[in-house]
């Protein structure tokens, strides 16, 4: 399929898939942030995506705006710390900007991802460069908007190739925010854990869009 | 390291039903993670607390009488998430507005952020004030970049007793603000504490180094230098904090707060006392009040800070009164 777009049901079972690969991904998740942090990243997106997944299964969404935004508040309760904020937020705000549509186009999708970054920047204060999951969405939206797509297929294709340029791009930063920043130079050669979920999150949705 | 644990997953919920069993009665779980005094009077302005576990006394073992009203508590080292943080607020709000007093991290920042909008939207009034004692996470010129670390439990002791007057919300953030800003604190890293779900140390420091001004989670200050002894640390806490923009000296009176992370023991804190209170008598400080022992820790991190709280006329009285909690017992004076 190379959808044009997708129907809130698409997006819902989008969404469960990308909750199967993140709980998948645990280990490696939790492996980055222990090179970063204090390794707690992959457990905790593993429980936040497993409350996301129940949460989701029993929506029957009238909107895409919804499957977000439930997927969001799911995060955010129960993840907890800087990362249940603004991985939260990601879906919150991103859905919100979707309005009451009954289906996601190329050009949703361009507004999901800016209303996801402004999102996150407003609540946490991180920019481009900081070596955040901020690189990796940015790099998502700056994707999406640059190809004039036709579907959201092919949207989805850009904002995976941009959020995993974006998550690469951390890998030479000084992380500069939170628990990170105490290495300093010695954060340099790992990808930020956020960057790296972030990436992970785009890949899955554009592989369930373009399979 | 040897740690009783059941299930380390679960260590921070468990915590939190320990502490509820400690308060005998006098505290109540109110949804999971956010706990509240529960003899709140009908007319109080309500003061709440929060943080990530872990870190034991501070945050949630210092609600009680003359302290802290309410605390959410999140997983170990974790900020709690906004649902926990709006339901402690709902629990501990007597209508009169809620003040959100915690240290300023970023996870705490956006959480507390969330919440005070959600708290917003149901008619609650929120104020916030964030603490950020730490003179060696940022310059004096950038205090919404520094941490909040020990001057938090003068801090909260201070807000508590403003909580019991204040007439309003706006003059309860009035007076902790004054609390805060006459606050400063400095702390010492000498091992680092363990993560309870891995075991895996914090941070990394050689054996025979000691980090200047490092945070509590092992976050940077000023610089890693060799051991030391107690008198020569004492000498450049005090230096440390005596430089930073806050005017303390000759005929200025101080609280004087020497805090263990966790493992340094009451020996060691009271030896590092002496010198310090010498040092300041010899600068014609005068000693208001001492606190001694581990209240801001990080599991078994070995390590101290000292704050210094500069008291003023408004401050005295509040400090004077009686408070008990799991952290901080004080008798009236």
């Amino acid at each position: 399929m190379s959808a044009p777009t997708l129907d809130p049901t698409d997006v819902k079972q989008m969404l469960l898939k990308v909750a199967d690969v993140i709980i998948e991904s645990e280990e490696m998740l939790s492996q980055a942030d222990r090179d970063l942090g204090d390794g707690d990243h992959g457990l905790g997106m593993q429980r936040g995506f497993t409350a996301a997944k129940a949460q989701l299964e029993g929506l029957d969404p009238k909107t895409v705006a919804e499957v977000f935004t439930t997927t969001g508040m799911a995060l955010m309760a129960s993840m907890g710390g800087a990362s249940g904020a603004v991985m939260g937020m990601l879906f919150q705000s991103g859905g919100a900007a979707l309005g009451a549509n009954d289906s996601l186009d190329a050009d949703g999708l361009c507004a999901f991802l800016q209303g996801a970054c402004d999102g996150v920047t407003n609540l946490g204060g991180a920019k481009p460069g900081d070596k955040t999951m901020v690189d990796a969405l940015a790099g998502a939206r700056d994707k999406a908007e640059d190809i004039d797509c036709e579907t959201v297929s092919e949207a989805l294709q850009a904002a995976c190739d941009g959020a995993t340029e974006g998550m690469e791009a951390t890998k030479a930063m000084i992380a500069t925010m939170g628990r990170a920043k105490t290495l300093g130079e010695k954060s340099i050669g790992h990808p930020d854990p956020g960057a790296l979920s972030v990436s992970i999150i785009f890949k899955t949705m554009s592989d369930y869009a373009n399979q | 390291m040897k740690k009783l644990l059941n299930d380390p997953l679960k260590a921070a919920s468990e915590l939190v039903d320990g502490l509820v069993d400690y308060y005998n009665g006098s505290v109540e779980q109110v949804s999971p993670g956010a706990i509240a005094l529960t003899n709140i009077s009908d007319d109080k302005v309500a003061l709440l607390v929060g943080g990530g576990t872990g870190h034991e006394p501070i945050y949630h073992g210092l609600i009680g009488e003359g302290m802290a009203d309410g605390a959410a508590c999140g997983d170990i080292f974790a900020a709690p998430p906004p649902n926990v943080i709006l339901d402690a607020t709902k629990a501990v709000n007597r209508g009169n507005g809620v003040l959100y007093l915690y240290g300023n991290y970023s996870g705490d920042v956006m959480n507390f952020k969330i919440a005070s909008q959600l708290a917003a939207a149901e008619g609650i009034r929120v104020e916030t004030v964030l603490i950020w004692d730490d003179v060696a996470s940022a310059p004096p010129t950038e205090k919404e970049k520094r941490r909040g670390i020990a001057g938090l439990i003068p801090i909260v002791k201070l807000a508590g007793a403003a909580a019991d007057r204040a007439e309003n919300l706006d003059e309860l953030v009035e007076l902790v603000t004054n609390a805060r800003d006459n606050t400063r604190s400095v702390g010492m890293a000498l091992a680092p504490g363990s993560i309870p779900a891995t075991g895996k140390p914090t941070f990394e420091l050689d054996e025979d180094s000691i980090g200047v001004g490092m945070g509590i989670h092992g976050e940077q200050g000023v610089g890693v230098e060799k051991m030391m002894s107690a008198d020569e640390l004492a000498i450049k806490m005090v230096d440390l904090v005596l430089a930073d923009d806050l005017p303390i000296g000759e005929g200025d009176e101080v609280l004087v707060f020497t805090n263990s992370l966790g493992s340094t023991t009451m020996m060691e804190c009271l030896i590092v006392l002496k010198k310090v209170k010498a040092l300041l008598v010899e600068k014609g400080v005068n000693i208001y009040d001492v606190l001694l022992g581990p209240m801001v820790t990080c599991q078994e991190m070995a390590g101290i800070s000292l704050s210094l709280t500069k008291m003023n006329d408004t401050l005295k009285p509040l400090w004077d009164a009686p408070c008990s909690s799991l952290g901080y017992t004080k008798l009236g004076k």
